[in-house]
């Protein structure tokens, strides 16, 4: 800007001055956030890229040699006599496994975390602080510690089989510890105030009205809730089921802990790579193929569910 | 109207002409340490084919009352019955009864279309019954044209007759209204009242229509509740509660009111301020001696000058123009205030009064009503 203060401006020139310097301060403005979104977000996943390319070092790190092994590796192996790429359903399998315990635990979470959801907002206004931060209260607690604590209710001498025990119901231990039913357990314990808190906010919000006029139009109890309460509230289970799902596909503590060494899930299986495994592509590279997954499944949900219903009169 | 002459059976005791009889209905709501009475031993026969309104101030009980008959509310005390049936402890939807909300509280998820479908859905009709009604009901409130819309993106106006032809597609035996025009534009609002009188007409379906807006219950009902404190203070058709009131609450309520001292014996009222004996009819339970009445203002007469025989002096102590009519405000020889309503025609004209001046007031025969308090 050469002009000097009082030659005359061109008629737009001051306007686009102002819009340059009002960009100019927009940028500025936003540049912290900026910073921020880089440092943490893009920048761990670009390292992770730019590390599922490269290969493995003998003592974990990778070395600066570019190679695809790490994403062929994530569904096939090398046959160790000729080299030759085959098959390999291993990290499939333990996938699916993943996949079908989070959604267990999303169920479950829902089918505790909405009772909860629903009482603690139909609570008086003045007490549903105190419900809502007793619900929040494990997370007070570290997580590893919690999961020790579910041990030691269900192990093989812990309280639930002591109990039963001297109730006579059972005359010898249920093998709890180490199953899918440990790991399913641990995870909705965990995970279960992520289902209630959005759950929560949807039913506070609620217009009970419209369930007295559905109840006024002839609709049963069961049928108010399934074709006005479930659709108000819809937004608020995807929600939670979002934040129960995905980081159950990826936890590692509570399947480590409750389930053991052999049942593995797809969250220990990376943790795996970058650990005892020392594979740290193909550890980047499966994190990367789980990321996917989800997000393709997500978008899918979500457009599934959120489609309204349908005039048909 | 009834033939004073010959005693009518009551028709309120014949069950087949009542649609809803409240008997002795009490709601008492448990609060943290005191209770309330919101309904206090409520008695009252709703005949069929009627639109009735209950009328009072908020709080007076009227929602609550409406909500007991809808079903959202048990009783305490008290039963309730629909066409004969003791319904009092059945569910509101099993109750052959909707209701128009005072949000219109329509299903936000569905289209028009669905949300009039709603309630013959329930119902468990056919397909083609459904879309036949639902037709029918669009047509009835004009709203063909925004079937498909959702209910959010229609207008105030519109939402009421969506939820006016939701509530009526079932073809209840009461239609039951929460002040269902108060959200509306005085406009609207005036439209809506039309629109409904016809509803109620071309369905037959008994309205139960709840308000505070006693312009409102006037002109729409053909009878009215009057309710205070969780009591109904009177029943009566538009014209007995506005001319013949029976308690100084309801006079207050409905319409410009001038209370005077009086005294009465034997059927005829002599007020304390002067002029002539009216003829009056004291409601029951009134004695011989002092009693309040009241003279609508529309009923006082002034011209300027002395009072002469059959007149009550007085002295002009505000004239307030409005258009069609000019208020004067009297002070009569007793100090009580008497507010007198003249049209601005040329025969009354209001307009000649003079503030500060003598005047006489003359109140017509037969506008006197004895209070009971």
């Amino acid at each position: 800007m050469a002009q000097a203060p009082d030659t005359p401006l061109a008629p737009g020139a001051l306007e686009h001055e102002l819009e340059q310097a009002d960009s100019r301060s927009r940028w500025l403005l936003s540049l912290p956030a900026i910073v921020i979104i880089t440092l943490f977000a893009t920048a761990p996943l670009l390292v992770m890229v730019l590390y599922s390319f490269l290969t493995p070092g003998d003592y974990g790190n990778v070395i600066w040699k570019f190679s695809t092994e790490g994403w062929t590796n994530v569904l096939m192996q090398r046959d160790i006599f000729d080299d030759t790429l085959i098959w390999a359903d291993a990290h499939l399998s333990i996938f699916w496994r993943s996949v079908k315990l989070s959604l267990i635990t999303t169920l479950l979470t829902l089918i505790f975390g909405l009772p909860t959801a629903w009482f603690v907002a139909t609570r008086p206004k003045g007490q549903r602080e105190l419900w809502l931060f007793l619900v929040t209260v494990p997370f007070w607690t570290n997580l590893l510690v919690r999961t020790i604590a579910i041990q030691e209710l269900i192990r093989a001498e812990g309280v639930i089989n002591n109990v039963l025990i001297f109730l006579h119901i059972i005359d010898e231990p249920i093998q709890m510890m180490f199953t899918d039913f440990a790991i399913g357990f641990g995870m909705t314990y965990v995970y279960l105030p992520l289902m209630v808190l959005p759950v929560y906010a949807a039913v506070e919000k609620l217009d009970f009205r419209l369930v007295e006029a559905a109840h006024d139009l002839y609709a049963s109890r069961w049928t108010a809730f399934r074709r006005i309460i479930l659709p108000m509230i819809k937004p608020g289970i995807i929600a939670g089921s979002i934040l129960v799902f995905i980081p159950c596909l990826g936890a590692y503590v509570t399947p480590r802990v409750l389930g053991g060494g052999k049942n593995l899930m797809f969250g220990n299986l990376i943790e795996l790579q970058f650990g005892a495994g020392r594979n740290w592509p193909l550890g980047a590279a499966l994190s990367f193929t789980l990321m996917a997954i989800v997000m393709v499944a997500l978008v899918y949900y979500v457009r599934l569910t959120s489609r309204e219903e349908k005039t048909d009169v | 109207m009834q033939h004073q002459s010959q005693p009518m059976p009551d028709p309120d005791s014949d069950d087949t002409n009542v649609a809803v009889r409240v008997d002795r209905i009490s709601k008492i709501f448990q609060g943290n340490e005191d209770e309330v009475r919101a309904l206090d031993e409520v008695s009252v026969s709703i005949r069929r084919n009627e639109f009735f309104t209950l009328l009072g101030p908020s709080g007076c009980g009227k929602t609550t009352l409406l909500r007991v008959i809808a079903g959202f509310e048990p009783p305490t005390m008290g039963a309730l019955y629909l066409g004969g049936r003791d319904i009092s402890r059945l569910p509101p939807n099993q109750r052959p009864v909707n209701t128009v909300f005072q949000n219109y509280a329509l299903f936000p998820h569905m289209s028009v279309a669905n949300n009039i479908a709603f309630g013959l859905e329930m119902l468990g009709k056919s397909k083609g019954e459904i879309q036949t009604t639902v037709y029918d009901m669009l047509k009835l409130v004009q709203m063909e044209h925004l079937k498909a819309r959702r209910t959010s993106e229609i207008s105030g106006g519109q939402q009421q007759r969506v939820a006016l032809a939701r509530a009526l597609a079932p073809q209840p035996e009461v239609l039951l209204l929460d002040e269902p025009l108060s959200a509306l534009d005085l406009k609207l609002r005036r439209d809506m009242q039309i629109e409904l009188k016809r509803l109620q007409h071309e369905t037959g379906i008994t309205f139960i229509f709840v308000t505070h807006d006693q312009e409102e219950a006037l002109t729409m009902s053909d009878r009215i509740a009057v309710m205070s404190a969780g009591k109904i203070l009177q029943v009566g058709t538009p014209r007995e509660i506005y001319e013949r009131p029976a308690e100084r609450f309801v006079a207050n309520f409905i319409g410009e009111s001038n209370f005077l001292d009086a005294a009465l014996s034997g059927g005829a009222v002599r007020l304390k301020a002067g002029g002539p004996a009216f003829a009056a009819t004291p409601p029951k339970g009134v004695a011989d001696g002092e009693v309040s009445i009241l003279v609508r203002p529309e009923h006082g007469r002034v011209r300027m000058g002395a009072a002469t025989e059959g007149e009550l002096p007085a002295t002009i102590s505000n004239v307030v123009y409005s258009g069609e009519a000019t208020t004067v405000h009297l002070r009569l020889a007793t100090g009580e205030t008497f507010k007198a309503k003249m049209s601005n025609t040329p025969a009354e004209d209001g307009g000649s009064m003079v503030q500060g001046a003598e005047a006489a007031l003359s109140i017509a025969p037969g506008a006197v009503t004895v209070l009971k308090d």
